[in-house]
């Protein structure tokens, strides 16, 4: 008896037009604009219903979270040119790229260590101000985000890559999808960079 | 298949362009964030800004310019909802719920 192949993970299905991994990929982003969407909420609830908020620029590193900007939207033109790279057959290029996104998304991380560490020092903690909870929990949460789409990019450039060699359409789907991920963390530091720290 | 690796050459130079821009616009954030305008025209201007980043993001690095219409569908209903999540915050504070619960009875 023969093991039954999953169907379309790298041909489209006829009626979406889409495979069933990258469907299932955009479902699971707009669940996590939802969760994003949440704590966003409660940012603006706590905001508008404070009588004082601070700035953020007077508590947190603008400099560093000007970097981290930096390297996250580089961390995505890496992501892109990966990808890129699989679709033309240069899987040698394509591990240079994916290594350069894993190397942007752990200098984030570092640089975000700092800042904690910077806050933790100065005995700035998530239950000092209602600013500070909303901080730490946007920021861990997105951090926590970082870390996963670091491990699914570390899981394709080592273990999973063995699928080039035998399915190569279907690794570079996997590999899209995991850019996919990548830039909507990208997308979430992009409103979270002013709100938090310039506004 | 020539064709399609100068289709994908083209979005790369695309993504490099929209690249630069994003990092432009990164330091046009900050640099108005110092600007002594008052609070609302800063909020705004950082909001426009942000929005213009995403959307470029979304179009061209997570390529929706080109997706299947099931795409859109569901990602409209997730931006319909995430404005819902938006507004209540806000129409909670200035009472607006209140006001419509009171009038309903």
């Amino acid at each position: 008896m023969s093991a039954i192949e999953i169907p379309y993970t790298d041909t489209p299905r006829p009626d979406t037009g889409l495979t069933n991994a990258k469907l299932g990929i955009w479902l699971f982003l707009a669940s996590e604009i939802m969760l994003f969407g949440g704590l966003f909420s409660a940012y603006i609830l706590l905001r508008v219903g404070a009588d004082v908020w601070p700035e953020g620029r007077d508590i947190l590193n603008v400099p560093l979270a000007t970097l981290n900007t930096f390297v996250l939207i580089t961390s995505s033109i890496t992501m892109v040119l990966a990808w890129a790279s699989l679709v033309r057959g240069e899987s040698n290029k394509y591990r240079l790229y994916n290594y350069g996104t894993l190397l942007c998304g752990l200098i984030f991380l570092i640089i975000k260590y700092i800042e904690y560490s910077s806050k933790f020092h100065h005995g700035l903690f998530p239950s000092e101000s209602t600013f500070l909870a909303i901080y730490f929990t946007l920021t861990g949460l997105h951090g926590l985000h970082v870390v996963g789409g670091m491990c699914a990019l570390a899981y394709l450039q080592f273990f999973g890559s063995k699928m080039w060699e035998s399915q190569p359409a279907r690794f570079t789907g996997r590999v899209e999808c995991a850019g996919l991920f990548w830039h909507l963390v990208d997308l979430v530091w992009i409103f979270l960079f002013p709100v938090l720290y310039l506004m | 298949m020539a064709d399609n690796i100068e289709e994908l050459n083209q979005h790369v130079r695309t993504c490099i362009g929209v690249f630069v821009a994003l990092l432009c616009l990164t330091i046009l954030t900050v640099a108005v964030s110092y600007l002594d305008y008052p609070p609302p025209a800063t909020i705004s201007i950082a909001l426009s800004i942000a929005f213009v980043k995403a959307s470029i993001v979304v179009s061209y690095f997570m390529h929706l310019i080109s997706e299947k219409d099931l795409v859109y569908w569901s990602l409209g209903i997730t931006a319909a909802f995430f404005l819902i999540l938006m507004v209540v915050p806000i129409a909670t504070n200035l009472d607006i719920t209140t006001q419509m619960i009171r009038v309903s009875h």
